[in-house]
């Protein structure tokens, strides 16, 4: 099971920042755990922002990025009040989307 | 050369001609702006197992991309902690369509891949895993067009 994106949607003047702190392991896949086995890559690999169904804001993912991946991006054209829907799937198939109201 | 020898000379020759062919329809369609890799699907698999900086680059479309000061990348210069680096892009070019942000000295080389819609600024702050003392480079494509911009972060202990 994974765990809920936490989220922070301002409107800052022209723009509306997002804050994004998704919740995963992000293994690279050359990591060994204690017995000296290697830990399978796990990262997300796909993303996306949507504000009232368009995708605003996407991306992929490598195993470069740092574990509980962080991002900000900033979007045009939406208002306090509305909602921002961030959903990622992960190299496993495993997905998640959660919302937030931009403040 | 005895004419087994001869033939396998020829084959491996033939499937050289091969690869240099479709490599060079890739180039092609890439030229035109037609990546069949970069279509709304997302990127193959090419740009995140690139081995080597100009590999990730072509595999992204950029490989020939302009130096311009209009891209800032903000990271620290020493970065203690190389599990954890902030990296952010923000260019004031016009009409960006995509931002790539990779690390030269880094096991996989394409750290993130962002498309930028019409209803986004040219911005992205993210963080990312540094084994080593690296530029970063950050590719960005607007209004069709390949830029970059690089900058050194020096890692104290590696995190990858």
């Amino acid at each position: 099971m994974s765990s809920p994106t936490k989220m922070k949607v301002a409107v800052k003047g022209v723009y509306t920042e997002v804050k994004i702190l998704m919740q995963h392991v992000m293994e690279n896949g050359r990591r060994k755990d204690d017995n000296g086995n290697i830990i399978p890559a796990w990262y997300i690999s796909d993303f996306k922002v949507k504000h009232k169904d368009e995708v605003v804001f996407e991306g992929q993912f490598g195993t470069s990025v740092s574990k509980n991946p962080y991002l900000v991006c900033r979007i045009l054209g939406a208002a306090a009040g509305e909602k921002i829907t961030v959903s990622w799937v992960d190299n496993h198939g495993e997905q998640r989307e959660d919302e937030a109201v931009i403040e | 050369m005895t004419i087994q020898e001869r033939a396998e000379v020829d084959l491996s020759r033939r499937n050289a001609m091969k690869k240099a062919g479709n490599l060079g329809l890739l180039g092609l369609l890439a030229s035109i702006g037609l990546t069949p890799n970069l279509a709304e699907a997302g990127l193959s698999a090419a740009a995140f197992d690139a081995k080597s900086l100009d590999a990730a680059l072509d595999a992204l479309g950029g490989l020939i991309a302009t130096e311009n000061a209009a891209i800032q990348i903000t990271a620290p210069e020493i970065a203690e902690n190389g599990t954890v680096v902030p990296v952010t892009v923000d260019c004031s070019l016009a009409q960006v369509e995509q931002i790539s942000i990779l690390v030269e000295k880094n096991p996989t080389i394409l750290a993130a891949h962002f498309v930028i819609s019409k209803r986004a600024t040219g911005f992205v702050n993210t963080k990312i895993k540094m084994a080593q003392t690296s530029n970063v480079i950050a590719l960005v494509k607007a209004n069709g067009k390949f830029y970059r911009t690089s900058k050194e972060v020096k890692v104290s202990a590696g995190g990858c």
